[in-house]
């Protein structure tokens, strides 16, 4: 008897866990609704001093990174390796990139003394303090995400240069994919609501 | 013959898709430069909702996949939905 892999097993289990991550993430955004209805005014001048340009920046490279993890799916059931390959190291290099905006837009907060415990966030008004808490946590576990991702995406694409992940065996590409579509699912809601609040 | 990959979606197909993401990532920009009081926020969920049922739908394949997974998806979504319907039940009224 042979072991048949179960791809669609093996998508379900994914998408049981990235329901998991919804609810992971589903409470910081409850925790920024209700504080958002408490203290709106503090919150727009919290959004307001976020870097509307970097947050843009880089939710054009996600959904650009978006495109090319699911081209790069296609690509290789195509049996198009080599392009694959390609579409792989741009997602791995666009996820870098994002990271790299990411840490000097935190170190421009960060030079400002506003970083949980900073002098200068703890003599903000408390509705600004919580704001800037809500962000510091939520792009935070974001970033760890789009790391966690990265680092997926890099080994499938090592598996795909070994040939053990292939047009016929392709699930570990499929999940990795996966997990990086919510990725950038989750920045979808948080480019809006911190970086564009009025 | 098996039953359980799909079918790989076309470059056209999956860089349509892309083109729309980018055109309403420019309209939700658009949107927030006017103060329209409430709507902004609602405009804003709206839009980000109508951008992820693209990505989920096409680049997630969930189209193409057993009716049951997108099930699934209704009742994770149901769940949080009544998670933050009940607190605001309790925080609004208190």
């Amino acid at each position: 008897m042979t072991m048949q892999p179960d791809a669609l097993g093996a998508r379900i289990g994914m998408w049981l866990f990235l329901f998991s991550e919804l609810l992971l993430f589903g409470g910081l955004f409850l925790l920024y609704a209700v504080y958002l209805a408490r203290y709106p005014a503090d919150f727009a001048a919290g959004g307001q001093q976020l870097d509307a340009l970097l947050g843009t920046g880089n939710t054009l490279l996600l959904i650009t990174s978006s495109l090319t993890v699911a081209l790069a799916l296609s690509a290789l059931q195509q049996g198009r390796r080599q392009l694959c390959q390609i579409l792989l190291c741009a997602t791995i290099f666009a996820s870098l990139l994002f990271l790299t905006i990411k840490g000097v837009e935190w170190q421009a907060k960060f030079a400002h003394g506003i970083f949980p415990g900073g002098t200068e966030l703890e003599s903000l008004p408390v509705g600004q303090q919580i704001f800037f808490g809500l962000y510091f946590v939520t792009t935070g576990l974001h970033g760890l995400h789009v790391l966690v991702g990265a680092a997926l995406l890099l080994w499938t694409l090592g598996l795909t240069h070994r040939g053990q992940v292939t047009a016929e065996n392709s699930v570990m590409l499929e999940n990795g994919a996966l997990y990086w579509h919510l990725v950038d699912l989750i920045w979808i809601f948080i480019f809006p609501l911190y970086y564009l609040l009025l | 013959m098996n039953q359980t990959a799909h079918q790989p979606l076309s470059f056209r197909c999956l860089t349509t898709v892309w083109f729309l993401l980018l055109i309403l990532t420019g309209i939700t920009v658009g949107v927030a430069r006017y103060d329209l009081g409430a709507i902004n926020v609602w405009a804003a969920l709206g839009i980000a909702s109508l951008k992820a049922s693209l990505v989920v739908f096409y680049f997630m394949h969930l189209k193409s996949e057993p009716r049951m997974l997108v099930l699934c998806l209704f009742v994770a979504l149901l769940t949080l939905a009544t998670f933050i319907g009940l607190t605001f039940f309790d925080v609004l009224y208190r």
